[in-house]
């Protein structure tokens, strides 16, 4: 079905979020909608399903206004919804969720041996609370074979990875006959396989003439998929553009002026070793092994990248680092043995930490932004003397920090649970960052932020690092990993199954991080290929890559070759 | 999500909440966050009057005269609302009379009576009161922390043994009894609450279920050490009564004849003070704060969390045991089995009207001692009509409209404020 909105605005108080927007979306068509964080996308999408009333403007389907009042409105319509937050019940199966509120009842009546041997006439009445998990079960599987969207109808929501679970939302609106798909930040949960995974069964959908409208601000992403691309920026349409427009267009359009994807740095001058990691095991959440005897080292002044799917131990590894997670091994920083001591003696000992989840362990949401900015020298002079703290210098103090980093937000005291993921992410960088370190573990340092957040944050660590800190950053965005290591290192089941220069192809990289390939048979089949391929340089391949027990002892010739 | 423009280049603050994150949070922390922040001063006040309404109710039902006029509504409508404005306001004045200001009292003092007699009531409500109030302080604290203090009344049990047994078993110099007996009131509770924060930070046990079965545990070492001579009780008797405390360890009182305030009101007055310092302008609090607000957080940012619940645990204890040593030297002089009371289940209402805010927490504690004398009060004045139980049912009523304030929100037709009103709208279907 084609989708048309005609001059779509609204208004929340003073501020515009959508002003006036025109989109029309073809029947078998992706169509991006790329912009920031609070550039109106979700606002927009919200009016489409009915959550928000539009205060002018009209919405079109198959070129016949539609009013929608109610989500109820917009599934009749033919809309249907994939939200970012799933809304599935984790304790019901796949069939179960994808039923519910449209559950299909058993029918009493004649038995069916009774019509075929007494000639019964085949009557039968709904009966009203019975379900018929047959009839759900045959949707699911229908469905999933005519998308190729793979999901087992027994299986209980809870025990899905996250990729499946979005199937099952997927399979939910087509179940109501949705022609119109609109997938709100549907990768932002995804690893780069499950991603990949999605887009096959957007094609898919897409040439069986469904409309999908896909909301995001990963350019990769919105390039490798849509057909079209609707930049929005400060609620107004600002262009609409080809998947093959480049990169620095599009994000030059989506920020609303030009930006550095990639943070120029100079090549890394190494020096001391400051964190050095011998043997680290740590067990997981349920008692498994999430990280499986690690080595590895990092040096004043240098990025190491530690690459992988999510769920691979980085996690672990983190907490472990930081002392928040028991763990066997030992963790060196600058020559001390840290590896029995707490958080706080090893922030005090120089350690920055930018956890992975902002929101749980980052920040304090109702605290204020000042408060958030001490949350872990709150008790060192000047902002406490014994037991007794200074409200006025951590004011001042968050004052100066909040623009430094350039912190939005209206006051230091406004509670940083209002800021904007973004500013939010800035408040931790701020508060890690200020203080003398000499490693930086910073987890995911950039998800979820927009593209000038992530320009900010990115250029705040390649300062630390020409400051001389040692830095680790934890990614799963393999473009993160790239802009910023001076090495990689790639994680896969709890071992580091490899450590590369940063110049590494990246499909080279996918296959570590899937875990299809070990180091050791990348390097000789680069080899082979180079080999044949008559390269000058056949050690290069070796020097390429490094398998996990020669990794420790491998660093150091490496760690002096890029300067 | 409302997805509202940001303007780029200059500071505009950035009201775009982040979406919720799709991990369940504690839900002991959304709790918690619910009642600290959750209701507005005006909800409280329209959810007393509410309560009140609701209680005009009961009145009318409690009075045979009333319930007879309203079988003649339609004869004579004018009758039986009559009556129904006579019982409900004699009632409810009766009440303010008993519990604030009797305007006969000052009547009587222009015409040179006793000026004292004008404060009487007000000093009943702040001995009443004053129970509560470091209850509450007990249950509140521990709120702050993210911890959920069910276990004020076995708290108070500790400090009334502790405190019992130095007023009667020890002597001591005047002023220095006292003081003792009030220490070892708060050593008392403070053992008690301190076993089980250490179970929480060491094994993990839930604080709510912990503190309930040591109320069993310590109600019935109360009834135990008081039915036994050579524990508690005293020896000429066979109910369950401790011996008198000994004169110099009951709390002094404050203006001289019978209109005084008790030492212990101030005590408590005094510990809602320190306890709103220590949380706001300490490290400590600083760290019960942030424990209580995002446990995960604190512990990345370095705070020992297991710490903070076993010493927040103690204060709440201490305070609770305070509770006790107020009741007993300061009102009751002697330890029975009765002056066990409502004290803990009490300390759970007033903190959670006063928001578990310390200030909030002595209005609260002094709104439900003016209810308790003013409740036995009207039930004297309407010799047993309206009974005095009838103030329990308007704190629960109380406590129940804070905690419910879509309710208010609609009965008042008040509008949520405009951000909230759109997350909710978002939030409903965004999860």
């Amino acid at each position: 079905m084609k989708l048309e909105l005609r001059g779509i605005t609204k208004r929340f108080g003073s501020l515009v979020a959508n002003d006036h927007i025109h989109m029309v979306v073809q029947a078998g068509e992706i169509r991006a909608l790329l912009g920031e964080n609070g550039a109106g996308k979700t606002t927009l999408m919200n009016v489409l399903y009915g959550l928000v009333q539009p205060d002018e403007g009209e919405i079109l389907i198959d070129d016949r206004p539609v009013t929608i009042r109610s989500p109820r409105d917009a599934i009749g319509a033919g809309v249907g919804m994939v939200h970012q937050h799933f809304m599935l019940v984790p304790v019901f199966t796949v069939a179960e969720n994808v039923t519910l509120g449209a559950e299909p009842v058993s029918r009493i009546g004649v038995p069916e041996w009774a019509v075929r041997r007494l000639h019964l006439p085949r009557l039968s009445v709904p009966s009203p609370g019975l379900l018929d998990r047959r009839v759900a079960r045959a949707s699911v599987r229908d469905l999933s074979q005519r998308y190729g969207l793979r999901v087992d109808p027994d299986a209980y929501v809870e025990d899905l990875p996250v990729g499946v679970q979005q199937r099952v939302e997927i399979i939910k609106a087509l179940l109501r006959d949705a022609s119109i798909l609109v997938l709100d930040e549907p990768t932002a949960v995804l690893t780069p396989g499950e991603t990949e995974d999605l887009f096959a069964i957007m094609r898919q959908l897409r040439d069986s003439g469904h409309s999908i409208v896909f909301i995001s601000h990963k350019l990769r992403e919105v390039q490798a998929i849509a057909d079209n691309i609707t930049v929005i920026r400060r609620g107004k349409v600002v262009a609409e553009r080809p998947p093959t427009t480049s990169d620095a267009e599009l994000a030059a359009l989506m920020v609303g002026r030009t930006v550095q994807l990639r943070v120029s740095k100079q090549a890394a001058s190494p020096g001391e070793v400051v964190l050095d990691v011998r043997d680290v095991s740590v067990q997981g959440e349920h008692g498994e092994l999430a990280v499986r005897s690690i080595s590895f080292d990092v040096r004043a002044g240098e990025i190491l990248g530690i690459a992988g799917v999510q769920g691979n131990g980085q996690t672990e590894l983190c907490e472990a680092l930081m002392g928040l997670r028991p763990a066997t091994g030992s963790v060196l920083l600058a020559g001390q043995e840290i590896g029995g001591a707490t958080t706080k003696d090893r922030l005090l000992a120089g350690i920055g930490y930018i956890p992975e989840d902002r929101q749980e362990d980052g920040l304090v949401a109702p605290f204020t932004v000042a408060d958030n900015l001490v949350l872990d020298v709150y008790d060192r002079p000047p902002y406490a003397a014994g037991l007794v703290m200074n409200p006025d210098a951590i004011r001042q103090a968050a004052v100066r920090l909040v623009d430094e980093y350039d912190v939005r937000t209206s006051s230091v005291l406004t509670s940083a649970g209002t800021l904007s993921g973004g500013n939010q992410q800035k408040v931790v960088v701020a508060r890690e960052l200020s203080r003398p370190n000499k490693l930086l573990l910073a987890s995911q340092p950039t998800r979820g932020l927009d593209v000038g957040s992530i320009e900010f944050v990115h250029s705040e660590i390649v300062k630390q690092r020409d400051q001389g800190v040692a830095v680790v950053i934890v990614s799963s965005e393999l473009d993160e990993i790239f802009a910023l290591s001076d090495r990689i290192a790639v994680m896969y089941e709890g071992k580091i199954v490899g450590i590369c220069p940063p110049d590494i192809p990246e499909q080279d990289l996918g296959l570590l991080m899937a875990g299809a390939v070990t180091a050791d048979a990348l390097a000789g089949a680069q080899g082979d290929t180079q080999g044949n391929g008559g390269q000058t340089h056949p050690p290069a391949a070796d020097q390429l890559l490094q398998t996990a027990p020669l990794a420790a002892d491998a660093t150091e010739p490496q760690a002096e070759e890029p300067a | 999500m409302s997805d509202i423009p940001v303007v780029a280049p200059d500071p505009v603050p950035t009201e775009t909440p982040e979406p919720a994150r799709s991990r369940p949070r504690l839900t002991g922390a959304v709790l918690i966050q619910a009642i600290t922040e959750g209701s507005s001063a005006v909800i409280t006040i329209l959810a007393i009057f509410l309560a009140l309404v609701v209680g005009a109710v009961l009145i009318v039902f409690s009075d045979p005269v009333v319930t007879r006029a309203w079988g003649s509504l339609f004869a004579h409508p004018g009758y039986a609302l009559g009556q129904t404005w006579h019982a409900v306001s004699f009632a409810y004045a009766q009440m303010f009379e008993g519990a604030i200001l009797n305007p006969s009292t000052v009547s009587a003092a222009v015409h040179g009576g006793s000026v004292g007699a004008i404060f009487y009531p007000l000093s009943a409500t702040c001995a009443q009161a004053t129970p509560l109030i470091l209850t509450g302080l007990a249950v509140a604290i521990a709120f702050r922390a993210g911890l959920f203090n069910i276990g004020a009344a076995g708290q108070w049990v500790g400090g009334a043994i502790v405190a019992t047994w130095l007023g009667f078993g020890v002597s001591l110099p005047p002023v220095i009894h006292v003081i003792v007996c009030l220490l070892g009131a708060f050593v008392g509770g403070a053992v008690i609450g301190w076993f089980v924060g250490l179970l929480k930070a060491r094994t993990g046990a839930h604080e709510v279920i912990v503190t309930i079965m040591l109320n069993f545990v310590m109600y019935d070492l109360l009834s135990y050490l008081l039915s036994h001579h050579g524990m508690l009780q005293e020896p000429k008797q066979t109910n369950q009564v401790a011996p008198f405390l000994a004169n110099d360890a009951n709390l002094p009182h404050v203006g001289g004849p019978p209109p005084q305030v008790g030492v212990g009101f101030l005590i408590a007055v005094a510990a809602a003070l320190a306890v709103a310092w220590l949380l706001s302008r300490t490290t400590t609090g600083f760290e019960f704060r942030t424990v209580g607000a995002s446990p995960t957080a604190a512990r990345s940012a370095g705070i020992n969390v297991e710490r903070s619940w076993v010493l927040v645990m103690l204060l709440a204890g201490g305070l609770a045991g305070l509770s006790a040593a107020a009741v007993i030297q300061g009102t009751n002089t002697q330890l029975t089995f009765n002056s066990y009371g409502t004290y803990g289940p009490d300390g759970i209402t007033v903190a959670l009207l006063g928001r578990a805010r310390p200030m909030g927490v002595v209005l609260a504690g002094l709104l439900f001692g003016a209810l308790h004398v003013g409740g036995t009060y009207v039930e004297a004045a309407t010799l047993g009509q309206v009974p005095a139980n009838i103030v329990q049912v308007l704190e629960g009523l109380i406590v129940l409209f804070v905690a419910a304030p879509a309710l208010i929100r609609v009965v008042f037709r008040l509008r949520a404020t405009a951000g909230t009103g759109m997350e909710a709208v978002a939030k409903g279907w965004n999860g």
